[in-house]
């Protein structure tokens, strides 16, 4: 398969202050659409930035980055914020739901940026619920939800208007081990069976099990690739 | 239409502050609608077909300054002046200095000029034969359980009799009825003593008038009249200031007090300190839920549809109160009129009164939002999400 996201020599700098600091440096990556990528690495190796950069969450401060034969580097705020909403589904540590929103609302935010009619998001919204297995969950708040269910209803809002790309951040760090095997295999079946290209950052060798390649960061570089 | 879920479940976030803050904006417009009538109660004072009509001759120094009473054939000539008729104040109070009524001392044809008071043929008569007759208006009647040939005490706050007494005794001999429900809650509290008792009891009068009305044979030609009557004591120690009945009244109620400036004051003060309460309640709402605004950024929403949002929510916020507030203004209006006895005429809260108010919902909504607002827009992703 081809690759889905090109980074070429991309580099990131922030100011601290009147300092630079350079968070990556001269990246260099292809991952194969189709692929389940785990990007691991001690904390502040640069992770987090990576994802964010590949996401369209952030800008590279050098280099380029081509996602789906898109250069989003040179995107501006709008049509990024356009990229985002119809290429890339975003899993977060904490879920990061709305909590006076019900499962089913929050599944079905995405799709308000979409011309679908009302009917037709709440179809749709069902059905991303009953493929996280959370069908019978639709009404309930996330505070009347445990954090693996939670999880779960942030899977589904990732995948409800149907992104090529997910990207998870530390999408179990907040979890007890069972939830958080139960939120990598639907992860993995979302990509075995559905054919959708996950990029997943994580602290957790064990969690990497379940991806296809890993992909390690230190200090801002790319030191090891190494299949799973 | 489809944010407006996200618009209200954001608003309804903290039930009590925004509770708390919709009683303030309630509060706020219930007082705008109160103060809005009872400012276009004093606008319209003086406003009827009839008073167009007629013109106010008072001094020109204050209303307060009596005029000579010869001036009555004089004006009487002017062309253009159909009739003419004059009333002294009597600063009339019934068994309580609080119990203030209006009561003036007319002369005989003073009920001629005003055809939207009714009071029959009998009655006045009688009124006209009594020296201490008294015809008093259906209300007031009914406020003090005054009837036909009771005899009563009135003091008069500033006319003594010639023994220094401000005790005066007077005989109702007639109800005054309003034909014109519109200056009805004034016509119906009236008090009216014959101005020939009145000269004849107290010495500071002195045959002096506080005032001419007269009606014109034209409407149309007011201005030219008013001068003409004007141009009588021009140059003397009496000089005239004639005017409409409704720039009279306006004019006397400004010697009174500047109620649009009062009015204008209160809201002023009302709706800054709204402001500061309902932009604070904006301002903690949305940095509160800072990472909730950024997963929404980072789903897709634009920077301008967070804008619109925060804008709506805020704007949302300031209608849901001032249509609450106004709405109970329009229901407490009439009550009020009702409870005060006829004493408070005040308008219903109308069409004008709800487009003005609908206007300053939406303005203070979008000023109290704009800041919120701008900082949602604003909100870098990543640094939101690191929070």
């Amino acid at each position: 398969m081809g690759s889905l996201i090109e980074i070429r020599d991309v580099s990131k700098l922030y100011l601290r202050g009147k300092q630079k600091v350079e968070v990556l440096h001269h990246i260099d990556l292809d991952i194969a659409e189709g692929d389940f990528l785990a990007l691991m690495g001690p904390s502040g190796s640069g992770k987090t930035t990576l994802l964010n950069l590949i996401g369209g969450l952030d800008l590279p401060s050098a280099g380029s980055i081509v996602v789906g034969g898109q250069r989003i580097d040179q995107l501006g705020a709008n049509a990024l914020a356009r990229w985002r909403a119809s290429q890339v589904g975003f899993v977060f540590q904490f879920y990061n739901l709305m909590p006076t929103l019900s499962a089913q609302r929050n599944v079905e935010l995405p799709l308000l940026l979409t011309k679908l009619s009302g009917v037709e998001r709440r179809k749709r919204a069902a059905i991303a619920l009953q493929l996280v297995g959370l069908a019978d969950r639709a009404t309930h708040k996330p505070t009347e939800l445990s954090g693996g269910q939670q999880q779960r209803v942030s899977i589904a809002r990732a995948i409800v208007s149907d992104p090529k790309l997910l990207v998870c951040d530390e999408p179990t760090g907040d979890l007890d081990r069972q939830s958080a095997e139960e939120v990598l295999t639907l992860l993995r079946a979302l990509n075995r069976d559905h054919g959708k290209t996950i990029l997943m950052v994580t602290h957790d060798p064990k969690a990497a099990e379940y991806a296809n390649s890993t992909v390690e960061l230190d200090k801002g570089t790319l030191v090891v690739r190494e299949p799973a | 239409m489809k944010y407006l879920h996200l618009v209200w479940a954001a608003l309804f976030r903290r039930k009590t502050r925004t509770f708390l803050t919709l009683v303030s904006i309630i509060a706020a417009f219930l007082l705008f609608g109160l103060l809005d009538a009872v400012r276009a109660s004093f606008e319209q004072a003086g406003q009827s077909a009839n008073g167009a009509q007629r013109l106010q001759v008072g001094a020109k120094l204050s209303f307060i300054q009596a005029l000579p009473s010869s001036l009555e054939a004089q004006i009487a000539q002017v062309p253009g002046v159909k009739d003419v008729t004059f009333a002294n104040w009597f600063g009339g109070a019934y068994q309580d200095p609080h119990n203030q009524v209006f009561s003036f001392a007319v002369a005989p044809n003073y009920l001629d000029l005003y055809p939207e008071i009714s009071v029959s043929g009998a009655e006045k008569k009688a009124f006209l034969a009594t020296r201490s007759g008294a015809l008093v208006g259906e209300r007031l009647a009914q406020k003090f359980h005054w009837k036909v040939g009771d005899r009563i005490p009135m003091q008069s706050t500033i006319f003594p009799d010639r023994e220094g007494n401000k005790n005066w005794t007077f005989d109702i001999v007639g109800i005054l009825h309003s034909t014109d429900k519109k200056s009805g809650g004034f016509f119906d509290q009236m008090f009216l003593l014959n101005w020939k008792y009145f000269d004849d009891t107290t010495p500071y009068n002195q045959g002096q008038v506080g005032w001419y009305v007269t009606r014109v044979t034209d409407v149309k030609r007011t201005d030219a009249v008013a001068k003409a009557i004007d141009a009588l004591s021009a140059n003397s120690d009496h000089e005239t200031r004639s005017q409409t009945e409704q720039a009279a009244t306006a004019n006397w109620l400004k010697q009174l007090a500047d109620i649009g400036l009062i009015v204008s004051s209160i809201m002023g003060a009302v709706f800054f300190t709204l402001l500061l309460l309902a932009g604070n309640t904006m301002m903690q709402a949305v940095r509160e839920r800072t990472s909730e605004l950024a997963v929404m950024k980072t789903i897709g929403f634009s920077d301008v549809s967070m804008l619109a949002m925060v804008l709506a929510e805020s704007v949302l916020l300031l209608l849901l109160g001032g249509v609450v507030g106004l709405g109970l203004a329009t229901l407490l209006v009439p009550a009020i009129g009702a409870g005060s006895g006829g004493m408070l005429n005040l308008p219903t809260v109308g069409a004008s009164s709800w487009a003005l108010g609908a206007g300053l919902m939406v303005l203070f909504g979008v000023i109290v939002g704009a800041v919120p607002a701008a900082s949602a827009m604003r909100l870098n992703i990543v640094d939101a999400l690191r929070r």
